[in-house]
């Protein structure tokens, strides 16, 4: 796989405001790519630049090896899909899908063909005589797709596109746009904050705080090996304890947590190296012992402090001694499985190899 | 409830107060008595056929048409570039210069009139003539020129502009393909509104103008003659009904753009 989009040190300043500081990346051919964040943290400015809608204070932008600097962005190999999705008010369906090929040398007939082709992909079939203000969110979102898919680009880039619809349409979208970028073979460039649509629909995300990438990563990776507390946080939740590490045999360290003992972990756990300062572990890496004949790795006595029911799951804070904060443990609710009350003294189980140390 | 019905006989006395003088203008314009009392005498066409046989009034009539379209097409041409660049771009001393282009809608015109003669002849040593009268006429119909359009390019989707030029368009075409059309309602609006306002101004084209009278000035002059005043009611009532058929298709085409676009439609000036 050869990069398209290489990013070397980008900045951008809108006045005082320093909206992305040095951010480098690289972006594979035919890759979903995400960029993942909090509100304000430069997610839609990086995509502009890219577009070319922003000028650069510093920095490089490659597209297929090309620098684009002073490349407009009519003259840029990628087109956008914008949050509002931007579709002409004063023009159908059939023209706006068209508008992208009002300079191509195509005739009549070839036209309709090609936004015929391009409603189809998006399920739109038959739509071309439409109202573009009788359109429906998601309609009108697949409008938006269709009208930047028509031109064949290298790359899409798409402004949380999804952030509009209701829960389960854009579930629905989701899939269907993973499937389409699959069946197309473009490389889509996804802004989202939500983190769940990130780790469903991406090849790699990044993760974006303050202007800058935290971390990027395939969303296992990042799931499972965040390397600061930053982006543990942001991406599902996680319980966070104090400790401290040194260098066992080769390959291995050992970490001291108070309340859980000592704990060997390979270096793998380690992803910001032996210099970590909090060990990590997710609630559902936690499991709570119900019986004596249960057994774990590793095994820690606590008590249920409070139940929070989600329906299929609960989630369980439980105080452990030596341990400031309550630690949150989640338990599928299975059948048969005997219901747990407050205060009930209980142990939790765990296993070394759930843990990771990070800064 | 009592303070509805309050209420409801209050509009009822503002529309009678503002409209029993227009309402009067038919009236008089129809009957065939040479003064201006009650009882009336009868009715009939002779005002306007008297106001055919005027020919200084045509004159006066075209002169005004003459100005009245030039000057909406100077003023909305200039409000649009001014609201354009006031809604899209952020410059230094935008406040204040915007500040200045909006004066006129608040300063009393005799004073425009004035600076504008001062200027005009003896600064410039110019002569008088329809093209002073278009000058001032602009002056005052760039501000709510700029007031309408400022509005139709702010309600206009930033988005809409870059997503043509992602696709392909250039800054120019996407003004044509784009911009244009979805402010086009603000544009007849303006056109309009600027078009009635230099119809009806007649302090500054009392001072500015130069062999030609405008409409305006001509019916001020008739006013002198007692025996010309039914003829006046004659040609009021023509205007009158003129204005209504304008502001009428304005707000029916500009209704419709609405429609064209699914915006919503916040209301226009009628
Ligand atoms: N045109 C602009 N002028 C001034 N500041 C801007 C401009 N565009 C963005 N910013 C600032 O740059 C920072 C990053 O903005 P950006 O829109 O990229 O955030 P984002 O990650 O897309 O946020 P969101 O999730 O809310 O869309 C913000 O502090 C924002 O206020
Ligand atoms: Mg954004």
């Amino acid at each position: 796989m050869k990069p398209i989009i290489d990013l070397i040190n980008v900045d951008k300043s809108f006045g005082d405001v320093k909206a992305l500081k040095g951010v480098s990346a690289q972006i594979m051919e035919g890759e979903f790519f995400s960029l993942l964040g909090p509100s304000g943290c430069g997610k839609t400015t990086l995509l502009r630049t890219i577009a070319g809608f922003e000028d650069l204070t510093g920095g490089v932008v490659l597209i297929d090896g090309k620098d684009m600097e002073g490349v407009l962005p009519n003259n840029r190999p990628a087109n956008m899909v914008f949050q509002s999705y931007a579709i002409f008010p004063h023009l159908n369906v059939g023209e706006n899908v068209a508008f992208g090929l009002r300079r191509k040398q195509l005739s009549l007939s070839e036209k309709s063909e090609k936004v015929k082709e391009a409603l189809d992909m998006v399920g739109l079939e038959g739509y071309e005589n439409r109202a573009a203000h009788t359109l429906s969110g998601g309609q009108r979102q697949r409008v938006a797709l269709a009208r930047a898919l028509i031109l064949r680009p290298r790359v899409l880039l798409l402004d949380e596109p999804l952030s509009a619809l209701d829960k389960k349409l854009r579930e629905q979208m989701q899939t269907e746009l993973r499937r389409l970028q699959r069946q197309v073979g473009i490389t889509f460039i996804l802004v989202t904050h939500d983190q769940e649509e990130a780790l469903i629909m991406s090849d790699r995300i990044a993760v974006m705080f303050d202007g800058q990438i935290a971390q990027l990563d395939s969303p296992f990776d990042l799931y499972t090996r965040p390397k600061n507390r930053e982006v543990a946080n942001f991406i599902g939740i996680m319980n966070f304890l104090p400790g401290s590490a040194s260098q066992a045999k080769k390959g291995f360290l050992d970490v001291t947590v108070p309340g859980l003992g000592e704990i060997t972990i390979s270096e793998d756990q380690a992803p910001a190296g032996v210099n970590g300062t909090q060990v990590g572990i997710r609630p559902e890496m936690l499991t709570i012992l119900l019986d004596a004949e249960q057994t774990s790795d590793r095994e820690t006595p606590g008590k249920v402090l409070e139940i929070d029911y989600y329906g299929d799951m609960s989630y369980y804070s439980v105080a452990v001694e030596g341990v400031t904060d309550p630690l949150s443990v989640s338990m599928r609710n299975t059948a048969g499985r005997k219901a747990l009350n407050k205060d009930d003294k209980i142990r939790i189980g765990w296993s070394s190899e759930s843990l990771i140390l990070l800064d | 409830m009592k303070s509805g019905k309050l209420l409801t006989s209050f509009v009822w006395l503002y529309l009678i107060f503002l409209y029993l003088p227009v309402i009067l203008l038919p009236l008089f314009a129809f009957n065939t008595g040479k003064i201006i009392a009650f009882p009336l005498k009868g009715f009939g066409f002779q005002w306007f056929y008297e106001l055919a046989k005027i020919e200084a009034l045509h004159t006066a009539v075209f002169t005004s048409l003459k100005i009245a379209i030039i000057t909406s097409i100077l003023a909305t041409t200039l409000g649009m570039f001014a609201s354009r660049a006031a809604t899209r771009f952020s410059f230094p001393g935008k406040g204040p210069i915007m500040g200045l282009i909006m004066v006129p809608l608040v300063l009393p015109e005799i004073i425009v009139a004035v600076s504008l003669i001062v200027v005009l002849i003896k600064v410039l040593g110019l002569g008088l003539s329809i093209w002073t009268i278009i000058l001032g006429h602009v002056l005052i119909c760039v501000p709510f020129s700029i007031a309408i359009l400022n509005g139709a390019f702010r309600s206009l989707d930033k988005s809409l502009e870059e997503a043509s030029i992602d696709l392909g368009e250039t800054k120019w075409s996407t003004f044509r393909l784009i911009t244009l059309p979805l402010v086009m309602p603000g544009i007849i609006s303006s056109l309009l509104i600027s078009f009635v306002i230099s119809l009806d101004e007649f302090i500054i084209a009392f001072f500015l103008t130069g062999s030609e009278p405008t409409l305006s000035v001509y019916i001020w002059g008739m006013l002198r003659f007692p025996a010309r005043i039914p003829a006046v009611m004659a040609l009021g009532t023509i205007m009158l009904v003129v204005s209504l058929l304008l502001l009428t298709a304005s707000e029916y085409f500009r209704r419709r753009g609405l429609k064209r676009t699914g915006v919503q439609d916040t209301g226009g000036f009628v």
